[in-house]
């Protein structure tokens, strides 16, 4: 091979292996990836039910009660609209009532938010940011004035 | 009057940097030496100050001074001495300060250890190296000072967040940043090699021990942080694909390559660009990972600076670095000759087939972690891309990549016999089947593509086992000879055997884990039991426990196989008293044949509990690996040849052995 048969070798080695690597991060992105709405969102637009979403905003204070089994309902809420969300496992050390949460899931038919996965955050203080975002839609939420 | 002095420890040092990274270039482009020989005092006395801010900074924790507003956000007089140590870095302040302090600890390293090093070489990378340090120092004055006072001063202080408050993730941070900032060795070399537009094999020499010693800590950082997410988090997950683990991860890929083509460049002078080109991307994406971890760009677990002024500071840090680097490598690097031929079929070839699927596997990730954050930036679409994507993309571009692996180091430098090489490896490769044929008969039903992995994963690791067996001759040679053989290897043979072995270890416990994970949700009762996985899991009640700075209830689990009690797992609610934040305590009991993982959930009614049980085949293999490609990567850098800054010293050391005989 002369080094000018070598040097293209290898480049058509680099661009077959990036080739292929880009046809799968397009399908992963096409597959994979999972949108995020608060509430009203999900009132406003017609998302198809068993699609994969995130939804994230308040747990509604007073709205967590336990089904069966492992069963767990709650309400989030924006402060605008509610969705209600069924969950089967054990919730996070920080879900609590009247903070932020964000739930992955789909929609079932009958509107319902059927959760896989909860998020609650490692700080008390702290709030999912996409949920922060969410509220300061709605004029709830205002910036902390730092620990002063 | 502690902060004070760490405050002004902070000055000076910024100070000593500024002056590192004028004079010694300065002085290497008139040809000065006083102004290079200026360099490692600097370096020294650069590193001795941030320190001394550094054990200040540590001394203001230890006595729980709370006029100082960062001991009082992240301390409380009730906190073990140990975690009142390791709240110093457990905040944003102290561990950009932690960060700047071991990037000067480096460059005393290199000042250290250089002084075999051309001086005009050692002069511009102890510069280089001094910008960055004056540029983090100047972000730390300006924008994170921990120093800052509080007036009045408090009585008590906020507590450190109870989660962090664990002997792993005290360790962890500094093994990371060690990583992270040891990647700066290899790019103020690279950038020193642009300057001078000059690059040989001692080059490589000198680069490879700091790559390695960078890559062994940035394993150990890793691994430890994915340990202590398993058993701390309480989801019985060890990898989540979380923005701030692919801040890290994507160093080590990328740092992964540069070891690889340093050997090239060290034993044959090929690929001098793509090396210098890969040592500015690794350190890029340790800078990276420190915009994201550090300015609170990510939705994600770690994220706790969420101060923009940071984050903008960080960013332009960034773009000046990276885009510095690279526009200086499109200037100069056309100067630096290429040398070394070889055929496609070699150990070269092997190494750049390695290079090649790293980077392009690295770029994945890169494109999973950023991709949300421009989305978001040019559109206001939110989006998450989490484990799927990157089990879509990654996972098939390590599938090549580890078939290769036993080939690689089997191949000849300059011409290889490919033919000849998958001949030798016949044997491997049908034992490698014969243990997926024996796990697919033993875990029947699983995925499908499980025992094929396990497969690849022993293909990798008596790969590994039959180079060194093959190289010594095992099996041709006289038996005394071969011992007298293994004797005589290079530790660096020693080196790689382990950590292509210790990978092959990982990859066994990721594909286990992965593909017979059982995961058992239920409501229980005192009495109850439930089945997992072979065995019986019966929850036996709670009691209520007073720790030092906290209470809990713990639920108490008894495990039996048949009649036989195996395990008794304790798994707790802890409430931490200051912050008042609950955490959970996961049950964990680890067996040869994995672990078992009990998790207390929420109190359901009448005396019952939500509960989660994991079992979790192998899954310790994944943490034992990167451990055994960690003491791979040590025994390399303790080669005779790679020895940190000493590689012609050794050789009349050597020597001297010799008549002994």
């Amino acid at each position: 091979m002369t080094r000018k048969q070598k040097r293209l070798a290898v480049i058509g080695a680099a661009l077959a292996v990036l080739a292929l690597a880009a046809g799968l991060v397009l399908t992963a992105l096409r597959d994979t990836i999972v949108f995020f709405y608060s509430p009203s969102e999900i009132a406003e637009k017609a998302i198809a039910p068993g699609a994969r979403i995130r939804v994230g905003g308040l747990v509604e204070e007073g709205s967590v009660s336990r089904g069966d089994g492992a069963e767990v309902h709650f309400t989030v809420t924006d402060t605008a609209k509610t969705i209600k969300v069924v969950y089967a496992g054990v919730l996070p050390d920080l879900f609590r009532e009247g903070q932020g949460v964000v739930v992955e899931g789909v929609l079932d038919a009958g509107g319902h938010f059927v959760a896989d996965s909860v998020l609650a955050k490692h700080d008390e203080n702290y709030m999912p940011r996409e949920v922060a975002d969410a509220l300061k839609k709605q004029g709830v939420w205002q910036e902390k004035s730092g620990q002063k | 009057m502690i902060a004070e002095i760490g405050h002004f420890a902070l000055l000076l040092a910024l100070a000593l940097a500024l002056l590192q990274s004028v004079a010694p270039i300065w002085g290497a482009r008139r040809g000065d030496a006083a102004l290079m020989g200026l360099a490692r005092p600097l370096a020294g006395g650069q590193f001795l100050f941030i320190a001394a801010a550094f054990a200040m900074l540590i001394a203001l924790y230890v006595r729980s001074d709370y006029s100082v507003a960062n001991v009082w956000q992240n301390s409380h007089a009730d906190k073990p001495l140990l975690y009142k140590i390791s709240g110093t870095w457990g905040n944003h302040e102290g561990s950009m300060l932690l960060w700047v302090m071991i990037l000067a600890f480096f460059g005393s390293l290199v000042a250290l250890f250089g002084s075999n090093l051309p001086v005009r070489l050692r002069a511009i990378v102890l510069a280089v190296q001094a910008w960055v340090a004056s540029a983090f120092l100047v972000f730390i004055l300006a924008t994170s000072n921990p120093f800052l006072r509080l007036d009045p001063a408090p009585g008590e202080g906020q507590g450190l967040n109870p989660i962090l408050q664990d002997f792993a993730l005290a360790i962890h941070p500094p093994l990371l940043y060690a990583g992270y900032v040891g990647f700066s060795v290899a790019f103020a070399f690279a950038i020193a090699a642009l300057i001078e537009g000059r690059v040989d094999a001692a080059w490589a020499r000198w680069v490879r021990p700091w790559t390695l010693l960078a890559w062994a800590f940035l394993t150990a950082g890793i691994a430890m942080g994915s340990w202590w997410a398993y058993y701390e988090l309480g989801w019985g997950g060890w990898w989540f694909w979380d923005p701030v683990e692919n801040a890290s991860f994507m160093p080590w890929i990328a740092g992964t390559a540069l070891l690889h083509s340093a050997i090239v460049m060290e034993k044959r002078e090929a690929l001098k660009i793509w090396t210098i080109l890969l040592a500015i991307l690794t350190f890029s994406l340790s800078l990276l990972g420190t915009f994201l971890v550090r300015s609170g760009v990510l939705t994600s677990v770690h994220a706790f600076a969420t101060d923009p002024a940071r984050g903008v500071f960080i960013l332009v840090l960034l773009m000046l670095f990276v885009g510095g680097a690279l526009s200086l490598f499109a200037w100069r690097a056309p100067l630096l000759r290429q040398g070394g031929l070889f055929a496609p079929v070699s150990r070269e070839g092997a190494l750049v087939i390695n290079n090649l699927f790293l980077t392009t596997a690295a770029l994945t990730v890169f494109v999973g972690t950023l991709y949300p954050l421009a989305l978001e930036a040019l559109t206001g679409q939110k989006i998450s891309v989490g484990a799927p994507f990157f089990n879509m993309t990654f996972g098939p571009l390590m599938i090549p990549l580890l078939a290769l692996v036993p080939f690689g180091p089997m191949l000849a430098w300059k011409r290889g016999d490919f033919l000849g090489v998958a001949q030798r490896l016949f044997a491997v490769a049908f034992a490698a089947l014969a243990v997926a044929a024996l796990f697919a008969w033993l875990r029947w039903g699983g995925p499908v593509l499980a025992p094929f992995g396990i497969g690849l994963a022993a293909w990798v690791m008596l790969g590994a086992l039959f180079e060194l067996a093959w190289r010594v001759g095992a099996g041709r040679a006289p038996l005394g000879q071969v011992v007298r053989r293994l004797g005589g290897l290079p530790r660096s043979a020693y080196g790689t055997m382990l950590a292509h072995f210790g990978l092959g270890v990982v990859v066994l416990g990721i594909v286990s884990v992965s593909a017979w994970r059982t995961e058992v949700i239920t409501v229980m009762k005192p009495g109850d039991s439930v089945a997992v996985a072979g065995r019986t899991v019966t929850f036996e009640g709670v009691v209520p426990e007073q720790g030092p700075n906290y209470t809990q209830t713990a639920g108490v689990f008894t495990a039996r196989e048949g009649d036989r009690t195996v395990a008794v797992l304790k798994s707790a609610k802890r409430v931490y008293t200051v912050r008042k934040q609950p955490t959970t305590e996961a049950g964990i009991r680890s067996f040869l044949s994995g672990d078992l993982y009990v998790v207390l959930g929420d109190d359901a009614e009448g005396g019952a509990y939500t509960v989660r049980i994991y079992d979790n085949p192998f899954v310790t293999m994944i943490w034992w690996g990167a451990v055994i490609m960690m003491i791979g990567a040590i025994f390399s850098l303790s080669d005779r040849r790679l020895r940190v800054g000493a590689p012609r010293r050794a050789a009349p050391a050597a020597a001297r052995v010799q008549p002994a005989e």
